[in-house]
């Protein structure tokens, strides 16, 4: 590459070939219409293309690609959960990370740091022990460690946390992986364009008709399209897609908030997070500190940014790492979360014929991205839920059979 | 910082209180099928809406009603819960 990149700087000329291929009209008619163009939608439309043969495809962005929470998260892939459920399809998402890079010729910058899941009272690390018994029934590479061990891996934490809330032992999670989302969803776009997908970015939909009980196309900006099939995975947005076709889901919209530091020298290695005290970090590769903390405290459809979640997150990472109190927040964002009352995902079929749903990805959504796509592509390909998801299926909470995963980022239990 | 405004306490900074969830009609949980007790526990129409709901005010201990756009996050009104109240805090 650092050839190659030379080359081009002495060329006169720019015949360098378009990352995407420019962009088809928009035809009136497709066999599948995706809502979503974020890693998950792009990911569908990937596999749909690529392992079904299903290319007369649409994906329908109100924005840019990857440019919702695809683009907003702290890149985490783990898969130390804590339900069987949970524990199953995140491995198989993790597996289809490692490979991501040689599948799409495009180096996502697939890292894998090794992580940790502070304990700091008793009951947390029950929690641990639990989790770490589950990963291992499953074969997921997960343990308990104590703290002379994170102290030797993270040598700068302050293990006392500032003597309010001492750390006891981690569960250690050596796969745990921190990847360059927005090549994740330009990969997938790149390889279902490639493949003959469509994808059209600042196509908003306002409404989806149905005909007895059956989809029949979406009314967008630009004119109405007749699909088959229509796919939404749009993850913030969720609920008024869903209220065009008048389905109620359990989801509640928080706003997640996230911000980096300016970049400073390598020296964490690691992923750090703490249930207890709501924080993660981890170090990106330009050196800044990429942090996160828990849903904002009420419901919001909104993606603004707070004084008081980076000051309740930066009051919890002094404590942790003291140092911090010198470095400056560089940037901050949120993005909208679609929670789920057992903070597990909303997958499947719905009582909409050719309606499918994606969503309930609250604060778990990007180390899902390949595994919810090639499952979503198996599910609309056969109309019938992948085996993998049919835990997840949105009439579960009517029947009370609720997931109960407490893995999920910085949930405290 | 968000403030709000409350009968009796007054301009107080949002911080001070808790978010309790939307005011919903509790269903007769006897009376009702199992499948209405779930439509009521779970299902909802999430989309951007004025919607009442509970708040508590951590240092009194009062909660209040509060109507609140869940888009802009403009709260248009604001009640005590227990309309008994008048001059608690």
């Amino acid at each position: 590459m650092p050839l190659r990149l030379l080359k081009y700087a002495w060329k006169k000329s720019e015949d360098e070939p378009r990352f995407f291929p420019e962009e088809k009209p928009l035809k009136t008619s497709y066999d599948v219409v995706i809502i979503g163009g974020g890693g998950h939608g792009m990911a569908c439309a990937y596999y749909l293309a690529k392992e079904h043969g299903i290319t007369n495809v649409a994906v329908l962005e109100q924005g840019y690609i990857g440019g919702g929470n695809t683009g907003r998260n702290t890149t985490i892939v783990r898969s130390n959960y804590l339900t069987s459920e949970g524990v199953k399809f995140y491995d198989e998402s993790l597996k289809l990370f490692e490979d991501l890079s040689t599948d799409f010729d495009l180096n996502i910058f697939y890292s894998t740091r090794g992580h940790f899941t502070l304990a700091h009272t008793d009951s947390a690390m029950r929690t641990m022990r639990w989790r770490a018994e589950v990963n291992k029934h499953h074969g997921i590479d997960s343990e308990v460690v104590d703290v002379d061990t994170i102290q030797k891996e993270v040598p700068y934490m302050d293990m006392s946390c500032n003597g309010q809330h001492p750390v006891m032992g981690a569960l250690y999670h050596a796969p745990g992986s921190v990847a360059r989302h927005d090549a994740v969803a330009w990969g997938y776009a790149r390889g279902a364009q490639m493949r003959g997908v469509e994808i059209h970015q600042k196509t908003k939909v306002s409404d989806i008709k149905t005909k007895s009980g059956k989809v029949v196309g979406v009314q967008t900006d630009r004119g109405f399209i007749e699909a088959n099939s229509v796919v939404s995975m749009v993850a913030g947005s969720t609920p008024r897609i869903t209220e065009m076709l008048e389905i109620e889901t359990p989801i509640e919209i928080f706003p997640l908030q996230a911000c980096v530091t300016e970049p400073v020298k390598p020296f964490m290695d690691t992923i750090v997070v703490s249930g207890s005290l709501h924080v993660y970090v981890s170090q990106s590769s330009r050196g800044e500190l990429v942090m996160g903390a828990s849903v904002d405290p009420a419901e919001l459809h909104s993606t603004r940014s707070t004084l008081d979640f980076v000051e309740g997150l930066t009051d919890q990472m002094m404590d942790l790492f003291p140092f911090t109190s010198r470095l400056k927040i560089m940037r901050q964002w949120a993005g909208m979360s679609d929670i789920t009352p057992d903070f597990a995902p909303i997958m499947g079929k719905t009582d909409v014929d050719g309606f499918y749903l994606d969503a309930g990805w609250g604060t778990w959504g990007f180390k899902a991205t390949p595994i919810s796509g090639k499952t979503m592509a198996y599910t609309v390909a056969n109309d019938r839920p992948h085996e993998l998801i049919k835990p997840f299926s949105l009439d579960r909470y009517a029947n009370f059979e609720l997931v109960g995963e407490k893995g999920a980022a910085s949930v405290g239990h | 910082m968000k403030f709000v405004t409350c009968p009796s306490l007054g301009r107080r900074a949002l911080s001070e209180f808790t978010f309790g969830g939307r005011v919903e009609k509790e269903t007769d949980q006897e009376a009702v099928s199992e499948r209405e007790w779930a439509e009521y526990v779970f299902y909802h129409n999430g989309a951007p809406k004025t919607q009442q709901e509970w708040w508590y005010h951590r240092p009194t201990g009062i909660w209040f009603l509060f109507q609140r756009n869940t888009l802009t996050d403009s709260i248009t009104q604001v009640d005590f819960a227990n309309k008994g109240l008048t001059n608690d805090a």
